[in-house]
């Protein structure tokens, strides 16, 4: 098991190495020249000149062969732009934003809980929604229950989540105002953040009226992005416990007498639940990284939204710098959930 | 009596008696159909112009008899624009998939036909492309490729090329153990005639039913990029670029955002619907 987990995760320095290469190399495909492109057509030529030293623009890209060979040192051929790239992130540096001037990596720090809140908040939607109605769609298979599910968690995953988001702005905040349509929190609540989860934070600091407030705004955005995980996770549960309620040991433990309840909750669900963890472990991945839409619509401070930004605003280092950390996390996660077939399933044996 | 008939048929044929008893392959075979029927007659039945038929004293009308959808900020007709619409997110859900399926497809078979370090490249090319959210690797490719209709074709396509990749790959790797492909060896046939005559089309179902979920994800995809305004530029009639206009008229007039929605959804899951079909006609052993 240790030997595999060492391996798994082994196998992410070649992927990460290549993510780093393609996100080093996103700024030298847009046309012209880098510094420019960050600056913008107006910059001066001592910020030029300031960013392209900080940048190592004036060394080569990949490998300074001629400095190796001159100075006759190997060390010298690493000197290139892309290596002193790699050696700053690996330091934590990610640079700052060209026009807030904020450094990266504390904006990340700063927007991740928002994302992670969100995330959480939508995987417990989903979660609550789609296993008890998987499970049910596949107890009463064929009947107008399992119809009905089914057909709701295909419009689930056929509904545009942008759509969606709009839809329930205009209906509980619009109409019948029982939600607020964006944010956090509303202006004028107080709340010292001790750990960046606002609902937490209102625990942690006494003030029960900000987690409330702070839940209210989570409500919305929470649903929009649970929609997919939800459709998602009530098709494969139902797959799941329809495979699981047709093996031998089901039909021995009705034989014996048990009650069709405990059959279905404490006999079929367990083994029916591994591929359901793999899905929610990777939706997860998919929810942290990808509530880009999602944020956009509902305003709401996270790094998705600040990623889109970012990206219409031609800012480049919260580009690279929040892709790479999305990348990332994105690839640890997967190989958590890989990891984690062995301890939810004893049977499976790493080699 | 049964198995003997069973027996006379073709596979085809067998496939299609499979299809047929689907009933959410005939669901979406029948949208899928009027959504192709759709954007092929457009242009010929709608009483107004999608892009010209502007009339500021119609902006912002709730749905009518005259507008049925109502209008927009601009007076045009939202009918005629969704109608329209289909047009496009049909385009773009085909040339997308199109990209990915040629470009994914040859590289899995590559990677999975050779072997060695041809598949450690091509696998750690896909690693790569996977481990980013694919709405973010498609904004990033438009970032790079510039915004429009053409460029969100071709990186909702190129987010794509993974998926068929993989599946490719992994079709490659079961048949090429296999007796007839050993045979096909043993009477001297070429490597491109194995990988094209014999190992391709027996992988195709799986290919066809993934194409096919692939072309609802790509519309989704293509409307969002063009809700964050990065696809189809105005104008078009795109039905994600109508929902982010409709966004500014929200609360005024919710009917601009509400139908291109609508739209948007029907298609994509007149397309699950199919793709779901196909697997059960295609692939009866995994289908439930």
């Amino acid at each position: 098991m240790t030997a595999y987990a060492i391996r798994r995760f082994l196998s992410l320095v070649p992927v990460l190495f290549g993510v780093s290469l393609l996100v080093f190399t996103f700024i030298h495909l847009i046309p012209g020249d880098p510094a420019v492109v960050m600056l913008g057509e107006r910059a001066t030529p001592e910020s030029l000149e300031k960013l392209r030293k900080q940048l190592n623009l004036d060394k080569p890209l990949f490998f300074d062969v001629e400095a190796a060979i001159e100075e006759r040192s190997i060390a010298a051929l690493f000197e290139s732009q892309y290596f002193s790239f790699v050696g700053r992130i690996l330091r934590g540096n990610l640079g700052e934003s060209i026009f807030t001037k904020v450094d990266v990596a504390t904006e990340l720090r700063a927007r991740f809980p928002a994302t992670f809140e969100l995330s959480v908040g939508a995987m417990l939607i989903a979660l609550l929604l789609a296993i008890p109605a998987g499970i049910m769609a596949a107890v009463r298979k064929d009947s107008w229950l399992d119809l009905s599910v089914m057909t709701a968690a295909l419009v689930g995953i056929s509904m545009p989540i942008f759509w969606l988001g709009l839809l329930l702005i205009y209906l509980f905040a619009v109409n019948l105002h029982w939600l607020p349509p964006s944010g956090r929190l509303d202006v004028g609540v107080d709340l010292n953040p001790v750990t960046g989860f606002y609902v937490i934070d209102g625990v942690l600091t006494g003030n029960l009226a900000a987690t409330g407030n702070a839940l209210k705004h989570l409500v919305l955005p929470a649903l929009a992005l649970g929609s997919i995980p939800t459709a998602v996770i009530a098709r494969m549960m139902r797959g799941a416990m329809l495979e699981v309620m047709n093996q031998d040991y089901i039909r021995t433990a009705r034989s014996k007498g048990l009650a069709e309840r405990v059959v279905i909750w404490k006999h079929a669900l367990r083994n029916a639940m591994l591929p359901v963890i793999t899905v929610i472990g990777l939706m997860f991945g998919t929810l942290l990284t990808g509530a880009i839409l999602t944020e956009t619509i509902f305003n709401w401070p996270g790094i998705g939204k600040w990623l889109y930004d970012g990206i219409g605003a031609r800012d480049y280092p919260i580009v690279q710098g929040g892709t790479l950390f999305i990348a990332t996390v994105y690839v640890i996660i997967n190989a958590l959930v890989d990891l984690s077939y062995g301890f939810f399933d004893p049977r499976i044996q790493y080699r | 009596m049964a198995t003997s008939e069973a027996y006379m048929r073709t596979p085809t044929q067998q496939a299609w008696r499979r299809f047929k008893r689907s009933s959410s392959g005939k669901a979406g075979l029948i949208i899928v159909g009027l959504f192709v029927l759709l954007a092929i007659l457009s242009p010929f039945v709608m009483p107004y112009d999608a892009t010209k038929d502007r009339n500021l004293r119609e902006r912002l009308k709730p749905p009518s008899v005259e507008h049925v959808m109502g209008t927009d900020e601009l007076g045009r007709d939202i009918f005629t624009r969704v109608i329209h619409g289909s047009r496009i997110s049909l385009r773009v859900g085909v040339f997308a998939v199109g990209i990915a399926v040629i470009v994914g497809t040859i590289l899995g078979l590559l990677a999975g036909y050779f072997g060695g370090r041809t598949d450690m490249l091509i696998s750690w090319l896909v690693d790569i492309m996977l481990s980013f959210p694919s709405i973010l690797l498609a904004i990033a490719i438009v970032a790079v490729i510039g915004p429009g209709i053409s460029n969100a074709m071709i990186a909702v396509g190129i987010v794509q090329i993974p998926i068929y990749a993989r599946l490719t790959r992994s079709v490659v790797l079961s048949l090429k153990e296999q007796d007839f492909v050993a045979a096909a060896e043993g009477l001297g046939a070429g490597r491109a005639r194995i990988i094209f005559r014999h190992i391709l089309p027996n992988g195709l179902s799986p290919l066809i039913v993934q194409a096919t979920l692939s072309i609802a994800t790509a519309i989704l995809d293509a409307a969002g990029l063009g809700f964050l305004g990065l696809g189809a530029q105005p104008p078009q009639p795109e039905w994600g670029l109508m929902i982010s206009k409709g966004f500014l008229y929200f609360t005024r007039a919710p009917w601009i955002s509400l139908f291109p929605g609508v739209a948007i959804m029907v298609a994509v899951l007149g397309f699950n619907l199919l793709g779901d079909g196909l697997r059960d006609a295609l692939d009866p052993r995994t289908s439930r």
